[in-house]
């Protein structure tokens, strides 16, 4: 039982391997004044280093964890509480929280979902649903990505309903569609995919070209689109980084590779090994060269964005959300500028074009209050 | 779509697939498919250990029993290469290695040089290596080194499920001849291998733990001898950093050289005879090229210079375990001695 005034700070899962997580460096002083918002502790895992914010504001009362130290996934790592809170109330707090979290067994911790998978006419689709209740939102990664690009978000949102992370026709642990001519054929796949799991309507955000999709299925199926949040999104205009979208395709080895992911984050010692092994893992196999080489060729021939939908943002009448990073080297910021009013549109600073991830915290309170707000 | 499956069917799977792709690759062996004599039907073997089980039923003539004639169907693997065949060859233990090395070192291996380039040798050969079968001095080494040392060679080395399909696939897509040692003791260990073809190209290493304070160079099943040693010097605040080199030939020097600049300490551990084996090349490459970065001297964990042992009590002495990497690595980060010298760099 967490009483109101006492809030734990645990070690949050982001992903499906976590396990455990290190604390890499405390970023508040004992006694500081925390809330939403504010970054206290930045924490590393096996893919990424990001920033954890309270769920609660109160005062950072103690820091159960010391830099280095390893905790596994809901080990407790701080207390922030109320001012009023005397020490001996938190000091059995914390006694009877080591307690209980002794008594759960590992595999019992372990256990988190796990992806599913989905035939729709031959097209194997993988995804990840997490929470429950409604209504429904689905989530498309980007160029080369998967659906564990959601970790530091697919949790946090899943909070009051069910959100599906899908991986897009050819990436993950989905097959490739025969022909691309158009975003068409990803639009009608995610379709598809809402069809066989009985979603009328979803709230729609996609990071990248995972945004163009989710445009292009606003603009045909109006009706299955409740809200359209685009992330950094392709198709708002015609720049793009060609060299990106080259050396992610050329690159075959981790150091030729490793220059061009730093270029998604605007801190690139956010890249871990680990990134660039799922990364490697998922173009060495046979004809995902290839296969990127084709949408490369169809979307962004000669380094420009070949797909461009911004005009046609004013006719859709669904609530329409446009977030970027203000260090985005691959898609520039600009593209969130001078959209039609009914846009919503944030530029958060200090984050590059993977702002789900080096902005997690921000872009989950902006995606639910706006997810809530189109439920009005 | 990734799935757990065992070292030993990640190879099978690998052969199965190329096979289905290019239709020029044909498979020779021992017992490779019902057993010599009989008519296959009955795939009872699929090799010794049953990796090829199940290639017969699926590409029949393509999959071919041999004789027990090292030097003759090694030599006809090469024959048929040159004739545009791409053949994936076992020879069941590379203790056999000795009686077809005209083959492998004096044609084979150089073929594509003698001949300007105009001459490819397209050949896997596929080897099981290693001690703790309790089969004794004659199907335990690890003779790995003895082919690294030719010219014209390259040698394969995998540690688990996931390099070994996609090496194995690298290998025989690749138009030289590979040497390819699986160690019979991880056919049976699990892990995470995509269903779909994939590759690893040559010449890379991984990285398979990171950290500070050591750089562990370990081959093969050492892999995970050094990742058990690791796991146990954590407990003790030993940040071990492990290197796979996956392929020894070639061999990744840069990420080995970059971990020992990051860690300054050197640990090498090879199931190789001690004289002449990886340890050996490998802290002198670093000695040459790195010397600069060690804060300690090198150290190797490596069998006695003998035979494999055929008593248990003895064999389980000989191969190197976790106790002798733990060892190891203590010397180097805990003598006060080499902590002097450290602080003064």
């Amino acid at each position: 039982m967490e009483s109101l005034r006492i809030h734990a700070l645990t070690m949050p899962k982001w992903g499906l391997s976590m396990t455990k997580g290190q604390i890499s460096s405390w970023l508040v002083d004992e006694g500081s004044e925390v809330g939403p918002g504010i970054e206290i502790v930045d924490i590393e895992t096996e893919k990424v280093t990001s920033g954890l914010e309270p769920g609660q504001a109160g005062i950072l009362r103690r820091k159960t964890a010391a830099a280095g130290a390893e905790i596994p996934v809901g080990g407790l790592i701080g207390i922030v509480a109320d001012p009023s809170v005397t020490d001996t109330e938190i000091e059995s707090f914390v006694a009877e929280f080591c307690s209980r979290s002794i008594a759960i067994p590992e595999s019992e911790q372990s256990a988190g979902p796990v992806p599913q998978q989905v035939d729709i006419g031959g097209l194997r689709l993988r995804y990840l649903a997490q929470g429950a209740g409604g209504p429904p939102a689905i989530l498309l990664h980007g160029f080369g990505g998967d659906l564990n690009n959601w970790l530091f978000n697919h949790g946090e949102l899943a909070g009051n309903r069910v959100v599906y992370a899908l991986d897009i026709p050819g990436h993950g642990g989905s097959s490739r569609l025969s022909g691309i001519r158009d975003l068409s054929g990803f639009a009608d796949a995610v379709a598809a995919f809402m069809d066989a799991l009985n979603i009328s309507s979803a709230h729609l955000g996609g990071h990248s070209m995972g945004g163009a999709i989710a445009l292009q299925l606003a603009l045909t199926h109006p009706d299955r689109v409740r809200s359209l949040a685009l992330i950094a999104s392709a198709g708002l205009g015609t720049e793009i980084d060609g060299e990106y979208i080259e050396g992610f395709i050329s690159s075959s080895r981790r150091k030729e590779l490793k220059p061009f992911l730093d270029r998604l984050f605007a801190n690139s010692s956010l890249v871990s090994k680990q990134l660039i092994d799922d990364v490697l893992k998922f173009k060495r196999i046979d004809g995902s060269g290839a296969y990127l080489q084709l949408i490369a060729d169809c979307f962004w021939p000669s380094g420009r964005q070949a797909c461009v939908l911004r005009d046609r943002l004013s006719t859709l009448r669904m609530p329409v959300l446009a977030v970027w990073g203000s260090e985005d080297r691959i898609i520039p910021a600009t593209h969130a500028q001078g959209l039609p009013e009914h846009v919503e549109a944030h530029i958060i600073p200090e984050s590059g074009h993977m702002v789900q991830m080096e902005a997690a915290g921000k872009l989950n309170r902006i995606l639910q209050r706006f997810w809530s707000r189109a439920e009005n | 779509m990734e799935r757990k499956i065992s070292f030993q069917q990640s190879i099978n799977e690998a052969l199965s697939q190329e096979m289905e792709r290019d239709s020029r690759i044909v498979l020779m062996g021992e017992d490779v498919a019902g057993g010599c004599g009989g008519d296959g039907k009955m795939d009872a073997w699929g090799g010794v250990l049953g990796v090829t089980k199940g290639l017969w039923d699926k590409f029949g003539d393509r999959v071919i029993d041999t004789p027990i004639s090292e030097s003759a169907f090694i030599g006809a693997a090469f024959g048929a290469s040159l004739s545009g065949l791409r053949p994936v060859v076992e020879l069941m233990f590379v203790d056999f290695m000795g009686v077809c090395f005209d083959q492998i070192f004096n044609q084979g291996a150089k073929f594509r040089y003698m001949f300007g380039g105009r001459a490819v040798t397209p050949v896997v050969i596929r080897t099981m290596i290693g001690a703790g079968l309790r089969a004794a001095a004659q199907h335990s080494q690890c003779l790995y080194p003895m082919f690294t040392h030719i010219p014209g060679l390259k040698c394969v080395v995998p540690s688990t499920p996931y390099d070994a399909k996609g090496l194995l696939i690298q290998a025989i897509r690749d138009d030289d001849p590979v040497v390819f040692f699986e160690h019979k003791l991880l056919y049976p260990i699990l892990g995470d291998v995509p269903e779909e073809p994939y590759t690893i190209p040559f010449g890379e290493a991984v990285c398979v733990r990171e950290g500070d304070d050591v750089t562990i160079v370990a081959i093969a099943r050492m892999v995970h001898v050094a990742l058990q040693a690791a796991a146990r010097l954590a407990e003790d605040g030993v940040d071990c950093e492990i290197i796979d080199p996956r392929t020894i030939s070639p061999l990744d020097e840069d990420t080995i050289l970059e971990s020992v600049e990051k860690t300054g300490r050197l640990v090498l551990v090879d199931e190789a005879s001690p004289r002449c084996n990886m340890a050996t090349d490998i802290a002198a490459m670093v000695a040459q090229k790195g010397f600069e970065f060690l804060r300690a001297p090198v150290r190797m964990v490596t069998p006695p210079h003998t035979p494999v042992p055929f008593s248990d009590v003895l064999e389980d002495l000989y191969i190197p375990d976790a106790a002798k990497v733990i060892a190891a690595v203590n010397e180097l980060v805990s003598s006060a001695k080499w902590k002097a010298s450290a602080s003064t760099r």
